[in-house]
């Protein structure tokens, strides 16, 4: 095998990794905190990335300035989604949680399927074909914005957590949440900025994408398969787990559809899968 | 301070409290004392505002909070150090303790911070590591730091001498004391009746979600009915 397709394809899968790595920490923080699996989560990627489409195509805002807007319109989302109907009606059961968000994600999708068509949008900006030499790689340059970007915000939110009062409380409610009451946290409302959170992320993660990607309702199970296997490998509630994950699952995949043929490359993440759940279910940041 | 009326309480349709009156006066340290089961934390849990009372009052410093929410309890300066210590434990001993002032004494939480390490010097010496990995003894301080962190007006305190050692239990008791001395009322869950009515004002005897004695700690001490029920003498 020849050296520089093989280290293309690393990069490539390094840079397909690092535009998984925001859904991926969406995912886990919402789990760390709810204890529940989003599966609302490819629902709000695809609703998010419609918008930030729309955002091009009728105000003519680029996809990267973008970014804030739409970070502050799906946190508010995520905000009002917990308050008015997550938290409102599972009534404290976990599962209740998990069968809200389920149910949401197929509203979402089939609504998404009424307004917005079964075809794939994909848009054109000036910077959409613009190719960047890296090492032995020829890059898209969105590709290469998408993975500094999402790493920078990655860390921006970790420093959110580890630092300030409310990424304390964060902490404080995922694992002690009597004890956190009885220091005064709201505890349902730190559910709600959780989620928020969690939400917003896909926000970003949607200005990043929609660059270099399609939309169509229903391209938020793509990603929320693969993320879902991110969580596991890194250890589900872990942040530094779901970067490094994201990364290593995409690397597998680019690196399986090397050795395997494009169509292929998932099989790989799915084998990933399997054997995390074989050796190590608590994934590799998890003791 | 406090002032309890007729509260009845419990869990979904079962009630565990049928009308208890319990006061603590400012300054005060009194005990509740009583076997497990009779509805100590069911008391404690309406106090702090988890639950809400079925019936009856809870006035605090004159405003009325039975059914009010956690956190406007905590505002009032009614703190609880909960049984089995409820510390944050992926979360470090300093940061435990900042999170004490959550709600309440944020302005002095660098002094507070001084004075709680003061008493504590082991929290100290532990400031940067996991509260998960501290010992019993220790995660009791830090329960204990934690709720001094928001500056108490009555600090409840639910089973603090529950899986210590006996000097362990001992040094608890004393800190109660001088917690007391320097003008903090305590309200004393416990299950160890001979050292809390040793370091309480007066204490309440609970048995099946009531009031079955109470009186001057030191009076209690001496009832020869209490004494052979409680005391084993």
């Amino acid at each position: 095998m020849d050296a520089t397709i093989l280290g293309a394809a690393v990069i490539n899968g390094l840079l397909l990794g690092g535009s998984y790595a925001l859904v991926a920490v969406g995912l886990t923080l919402i789990y760390g905190v709810l204890h529940i699996i989003n599966f609302a989560h490819g629902s709000l990627l695809m609703l998010a990335m419609y918008g930030a489409y729309y955002l091009l195509v009728k105000a003519h805002i680029d996809p990267y300035a973008a970014i804030p807007l739409m970070v502050v319109a799906m946190f508010a989302a995520g905000y009002v989604l917990y308050r008015g109907l997550i938290g409102r009606f599972s009534h404290g059961k976990d599962e209740n949680i998990l069968l809200i968000t389920l149910g949401l994600s197929i509203v979402l999708e089939n609504v998404a399927l009424f307004f917005f068509k079964g075809d794939s949008q994909t848009i054109t900006v000036s910077y959409s074909d613009r190719m960047v030499a890296l090492g032995p790689a020829l890059v898209p340059l969105p590709k290469l914005v998408s993975f500094a970007a999402s790493l920078v915000l990655c860390a921006a939110l970790a420093w959110f957590i580890a630092r300030t009062e409310t990424g304390r409380a964060i902490r404080a409610v995922a694992k002690e949440r009597q004890g956190a009451r009885l220091v005064g946290i709201d505890v349902e409302k730190i559910f709600a900025v959780s989620y928020g959170i969690g939400i917003a992320c896909l926000g970003a993660a949607a200005c990043l994408l929609i660059p270099s990607f399609y939309v169509s309702p229903s391209v938020g199970n793509l990603f929320v398969i693969v993320a879902f296997t991110i969580v596991v490998l890194g250890g589900m509630g872990s942040f530094a787990g779901a970067l490094v994950g994201a990364l290593i699952i995409g690397l597998t995949e680019s690196l399986s559809g090397l050795f395997l043929g494009e169509a292929l490359g998932q099989i790989g993440i799915s084998l990933i899968f399997i054997l995390i759940l074989l050796f190590r279910p608590t994934g590799i940041f998890n003791k | 301070m406090l002032e309890v009326r007729g509260l009845r309480a419990g869990y979904g349709e079962v009630e565990i409290l049928h009308g208890m009156d319990i006061d603590v006066a400012e300054g005060e340290v009194v005990a509740v004392l009583g076997s497990n089961g009779v509805g100590k934390s069911t008391l404690n849990n309406n106090l702090s505002g988890i639950y809400a009372p079925f019936g009856g009052s809870i006035r605090f410093c004159g405003e009325g909070i039975a059914g009010a929410n956690p956190a406007r309890i905590v505002d009032l300066g009614l703190i609880q150090v909960p049984e089995g210590r409820r510390v944050f434990p992926n979360l470090s001993v300093r940061e435990n303790l900042e999170l004490g002032s959550y709600r309440r004494g944020r302005a002095a939480r660098a002094r507070n911070l001084e004075r709680v390490t003061r008493i504590f010097p082991r929290l100290k010496e532990r400031y940067g590591q996991m509260a998960a990995t501290l010992s019993g003894g220790e995660q009791q301080m830090l329960a204990i730091g934690r709720g001094l962190m928001s500056e108490p007006r009555l600090l409840i305190l639910d089973e603090p001498s529950l899986g210590l050692s006996p000097i362990l239990v001992d040094e608890m008791f004393a800190l109660i004391g001088e917690l007391n001395g320097e003008g903090l009322s305590i309200l004393l869950i416990e299950q160890n009746a001979v050292q809390s009515l040793e370091a309480a004002d007066r204490a309440y005897i609970i048995e099946h979600g009531v009031v079955a004695m109470s009186g001057p700690a030191a009076e209690l001490a001496r009832s020869p009915d209490l004494r052979a029920r409680y005391l084993g003498l």
